[in-house]
């Protein structure tokens, strides 16, 4: 016997986008805009910078140049600035914990969707 | 024998087969050749000028692996929505689910990205020409909007203009180069900082590169989302996605060498527009007009097939009951997914407006990321499900599993990348699909037809 599914009203399915939306906002945007992710990168200015104490040579003055920054005080921030990949191993581990059970966890789930599909498609196993 | 049964389904307006080789090619190359006006270059700010290299080739060698898979299970379940259809009959629901949500959004945040750099190009040239803070935003939503509508329209359309575009694009690559080569820059080539500064963040910055180095070629699996309007899947889809990742990475090592050459690492590794910013080092007029017709029409080309791949994704869903049905509706007149089309617009508007260009494409590689460390288990699943010589595949590809296996590795690999720097998007990311899964699994799934789940013509897999 073939699996009769309910009717959705058009409410329900209004409901349901309404959900996915929240959820993508909610997760991934309001994130950002609360300033809670984002790349660890901060500049590490120097005193009286030069394009030699910022290590440039001549052809890259050139280039700075070239790109509309003559001064070495408004290209320090940019070549000073470096990320912080200190990290702890246990937030690496969680992270690991997160992926594989993720996976772990949608490949369970479908699989039992999977049989109830291939029982109805192809009948009861023999 | 398998006892295969069969139910006359009601007759339903189908999406049109008009698609050829090159309009393939133009898909993928189109969604991906933007990865080298822009965002790959993330990569030499997070590793340095050495390790942006690195990253370019091993991210090249995991799409091929990628582009080797893919073309397998492609050219045997053609049909709308590439992986997602591939997920539902291999996977289960579930994944299938996951699929078409990594597939939406990894597109969906493309697309933003491509008109965040529509407007930060058009504000630097508009600086340029001594009109400094142009409102971007205008050009954004223009950019989106247009596009949008161009799809609305059409795919055949869509995707003619994607090829143009896209061979423009491309060409304005090569001809750099070969100016730069031949003394058309004002400034000479520089590669000083590769001995005086090599790794600036040792080797851990080479595992950390290799998150943007996956932008250089990300999105070239959307060559299968329109296996449904091939006309030949088996022919078509293999040999569009192979020529598409040859092309990406002659493109890409170019890209790498002139940027490189041309720009201090520390500005390229933060840069908005780093091929146009090779073309204003320069000094030459010509190639700053075609840099800057190149990287539009790139991002365009790119935003463009998003919207193409996002939407067949999101449609698939939607007649399949994974969302609302009201998403698998066709246009009467155009045989679009216009529904899905339309609904995709404002969440790409919403990041494109409100979010940094380097964690939009973050959450785009993200996605990408899931997507093809999915595929390293499907590819598994799929021949011990289905033998060599149980159903016919238009291509078989070679060594299996090697490919898989070590697509796995370098999948691990840049999931450590991405964490360097960006672990708290990878958390949130994680948490936004294990949220959907439980909705989907626990709710969503009782409007799902269970039997219409499977309708390739194959036996009965083995072990169910």
């Amino acid at each position: 016997m073939a699996y009769k599914p309910p009717k959705q009203s058009l409410a329900g399915q209004i409901f349901d986008v309404f959900v996915l939306l929240v959820l993508t906002v909610g997760a991934l945007y309001i994130p950002l805009y609360m300033g809670l992710a984002g790349a660890a990168k901060t500049p590490q200015p120097i005193a009286n910078p030069t394009w030699e104490a910022l290590g440039q040579n001549a052809t890259e003055q050139q280039q700075w140049a070239a790109l509309g920054i003559t001064d070495p005080a408004a290209a320090s921030d940019i070549i000073t600035a470096r990320f912080d990949y200190s990290f702890s191993w246990v937030a690496l581990i969680v992270m690991a914990v997160f992926v594989i059970g993720y996976f772990v966890m949608v490949v369970r789930l479908s699989d039992k969707e999977y049989r109830e599909v291939i029982e109805e498609r192809f009948g009861p196993k023999r | 024998m398998a006892n295969v049964t069969s139910t006359a389904a009601p007759e339903r307006l189908q999406l049109l087969r008009v698609l050829g080789p090159a309009h393939v090619w133009a898909l993928g190359v189109g969604i991906v050749l933007v990865g080298e006006y822009m965002g790959w270059n993330f990569s030499v700010g997070k590793g340095g000028m050495i390790a942006g290299l690195v990253a370019c080739w091993v991210a090249g060698l995991l799409y091929t692996c990628v582009a080797m898979i893919d073309s397998e299970v492609t050219s045997t379940v053609a049909a709308a929505g590439g992986q997602y259809a591939q997920a539902k009959h291999i996977v289960g629901p579930l994944m299938a689910f996951n699929v078409g949500l990594f597939l939406v959004m990894a597109y969906t945040m493309l697309e933003a990205a491509n008109a965040i750099t529509v407007g930060f190009l058009l504000d630097t040239v508009a600086g340029m020409l001594g009109h400094s803070g142009l409102n971007q935003k205008p050009f954004i939503i223009l950019a989106v909007m247009f596009l949008a509508w161009l799809n609305y329209r059409g795919v055949l359309a869509t995707l003619t203009f994607n090829l143009v575009i896209t061979a423009i694009a491309f060409v304005s690559i090569i001809v750099l180069f070969i100016s730069v080569q031949f003394g058309g820059s004002a400034v000479p080539l520089d590669f000083s900082a590769i001995t005086s500064d090599p790794l600036p963040y040792g080797w851990v910055g080479i595992v950390a590169a290799l998150h943007f180095g996956l932008w250089y070629y990300l999105g070239i699996e959307g060559t299968c989302q329109a296996a449904e309007e091939v006309r030949s899947p088996a022919r078509s889809l293999p040999y569009g996605t192979m020529a598409g990742i040859m092309t990406l990475l002659i493109a890409a090592t170019l890209t790498w060498y002139v940027c490189s050459g041309l720009i201090p690492w520390e500005y390229l590794g933060q840069a908005g527009t780093p091929l146009f910013d090779a073309a204003r080092v320069t000094g030459s007029t010509g190639l700053m007009m075609l840099l800057f017709v190149g990287t539009t029409f790139a991002t365009l080309a790119s935003a463009n097939g998003c919207i193409n791949d996002a939407s067949r994704a999101w449609f698939s869903m939607g007649r399949d009951r994974y969302l609302p049905s009201w998403f698998g509706a066709v246009h009467p007149t155009y045989r679009t997914p216009y529904r899905s089309i339309v609904f995709l617009v404002p969440i790409a508007l919403i990041f494109a407006l409100g979010a940094p260009l380097d964690q939009v494409v973050t959450f785009s590689i993200l996605s990408g990321l899931l997507g093809y460390t999915f595929m390293t288990f499907n590819m598994v699943m799929f021949r011990k499900k289905w033998p060599l010589d149980s159903i016919k595949r238009g291509y078989v590809h070679p060594f299996h599993p090697i490919p898989a296996l070590l697509l796995l590795v370098l999948c691990a690999t840049a999931y450590v990348a991405v964490f360097l720097g960006y672990g708290t998007q990878l958390i949130a990311m994680m948490c936004f699909y294990i949220v959907a899964s439980l909705w989907f699994h626990f709710w969503r799934y009782r409007f799902v037809k269970r039997g219409d789940q499977f309708t390739m013509p194959w036996p009965r897999p083995n072990g169910y």
